[in-house]
């Protein structure tokens, strides 16, 4: 799966995706292969705010809890209620219908911490994985 | 990320990473967690078959003219009722009635007994083992694990899969029996047992490590037309589990007995010759259980976890032993031990998961049952 190139990346295997002065939040490819079949989400409340990297959404997979970290602090405008039904759809399309929040961002210059594709393609190919 | 240099290799390491297994550290083994995905592996178990590489478990050789009058003094089952042929799972315990293993012991003859231990316990097994043989100078006690591969092949067509390689009739195989000396994939002097770890019809076969690799081909070839899959660590815990079959370390410790346990039906307190942790269970009988393993289903929406604490009405009663989601049953549910007076059907429930207390319900187990 290609990384898209208007996303910025964590370290931690989040995305933003930027569109003026809100952001859509989820798991990049990378992540969803290392957690697993994924089974369940905790989304945020709508309203909540965050620093960059809190601890924004929780995703259990089957055998593993896993915390998902803020790219960019923001206040949350929107969540994925498809996830409750379904949270497959984060394994099958990180970057598209497994979306997990949209947020509307308190400090822009957070993003200039973040990871431009070619920087998380480097990333996240050195991370590797066991196959 | 797990160091793999470091970790012991079954005899089938190679079938792992040939068949593309997600490797990690399993109590310092290198084994996979999974091949596909778990769902979609545990799937393939409950409706075709799944071959498992589970190599890393424990076996030991009992023999001799007291190998009887030492196991009866080792488990709390009576295997006197035993016949040739046959398999009993039961449990070595401490004195003080926690248990030191779970475990399956397959009589061959009144003076020859074939045990499979816990991967996890094995060295603890053996020492403990051998400790208790010092009062019976004629058993001798072998442990062989080393030079002894195991695969598991489970589910409705293990059957068909596995009669494509041997000869024995396996339709006149009962559940909880073994023949061995028995050529499997052209391998001679193989062990087939009808037993296993998932709740499905299934088998457990014993050879050489030499021949595992072949072995492990050959299933997967013979069992291509039913839609045979490797299957993980991962699948393993979460079929084991759905049939309500205890993990040691989880529903069973040095600290719980196989009453608090469940398992009662695999116990005799009273068995006539005395055995180790006999008289804690007695008292155990006698004065009531001080905890007692219950069945949970979730209300609220949330996934219990090993450890995570059960309360009633803001008090904290007990904690949870094995907690997930269940692919068979679609919900979430889990063993939890909790005061005996708590332990009833339909009793509401509540598991602190992230310091929020989410509802939940005591069910009857076990939670999956295979259709006969």
């Amino acid at each position: 799966m290609a990384y898209p190139k208007e996303f910025k990346y964590t370290k931690t295997h989040e995305y933003i995706k930027v569109d003026g002065k809100e952001g859509v939040v989820g798991l990049t490819n990378y992540a969803q292969h290392e957690l697993g079949d994924i089974v369940f989400v905790e989304l945020p409340p709508v309203g909540k705010e965050f620093k960059q990297n809190d601890v924004f959404a929780v995703v259990e997979s089957v055998k593993a809890v896993s915390d998902c970290y803020a790219p960019a602090g923001g206040k949350v405008i929107k969540v994925n209620e498809k996830l409750v039904e379904d949270p497959s759809l984060v394994n099958k399309d990180p970057h598209g219908e497994g979306w997990i929040m949209v947020i509307e961002l308190t400090n822009p210059k957070d993003l200039d911490n973040l990871m431009d594709v070619a920087a998380y393609e480097k990333f996240e190919s050195e991370a590797g994985s066991h196959h | 990320m797990d160091n793999l240099d470091n970790l012991k290799k079954t005899p089938n390491y190679d079938m792992h990473v040939k068949y593309g297994g997600k490797i990690v550290d399993f109590g310092g083994w290198a084994l996979s967690v999974q091949f596909s995905g778990i769902l979609e592996e545990h799937k393939t178990v409950r409706e075709k078959v799944g071959l498992f590489d589970v190599s890393h478990m424990g076996e030991v050789t009992v023999v001799g003219e007291q190998a009887l009058p030492f196991l009866q003094k080792l488990v709390s089952r009576d295997l006197s009722t035993m016949v040739d042929g046959q398999i009993y799972y039961t449990h070595m315990l401490y004195p003080n009635g926690g248990t030191v293993d779970d475990l399956m012991v397959t009589r061959y003859g009144p003076n020859d007994y074939y045990l499979v231990i816990n991967a996890s316990n094995t060295a603890k097994d053996v020492e403990w083992m051998q400790k208790v043989a010092k009062e019976f100078p004629k058993v001798k006690v072998t442990d062989i694990s080393a030079d002894t591969a195991e695969l598991a092949l489970q589910g409705p067509k293990a059957e068909p899969t596995l009669q494509k390689l041997t000869r024995v009739d396996l339709s006149k195989l009962k559940y909880y029996h073994a023949v061995r000396g028995v050529e499997v994939a052209g391998i001679p002097n193989c062990i087939i047992s009808r037993t296993g770890y998932t709740g499905e019809d299934g088998f457990e076969i014993f050879t050489d490590p030499r021949n595992a690799n072949k072995l492990w081909e050959a299933i997967m070839d013979a069992g291509r037309e039913f839609g045979i899959k490797p299957i993980g660590l991962g699948a393993r815990d979460t079929l084991r589990f759905e049939a309500s079959m205890p993990l040691y370390g989880q529903e069973l410790d040095e600290n719980t007995s196989p009453l608090e346990a469940g398992l009662g039906r695999f116990v005799d307190v009273d068995k006539p010759t005395p055995f180790i942790g006999q008289e804690a269970l007695k008292k155990q009988v006698a004065e009531g259980l001080p905890k007692k393993l219950v069945g949970f289903e979730m209300i609220d929406r949330g996934i219990p976890r090993h450890n995570y604490r059960v309360a009633k009405n803001g008090k904290e009663i007990g904690y949870v032993t094995t907690g997930s989601y269940s692919p068979t049953l679609d919900k979430n549910i889990g063993n939890a031990f909790v005061p005996p007076s708590e332990a009833k059907v339909g009793n509401e429930i509540e598991i602190i998961v992230r310091d929020k207390p989410l509802k939940a319900r005591i069910i009857k187990t076990p939670f999956y049952k295979r259709k006969k």
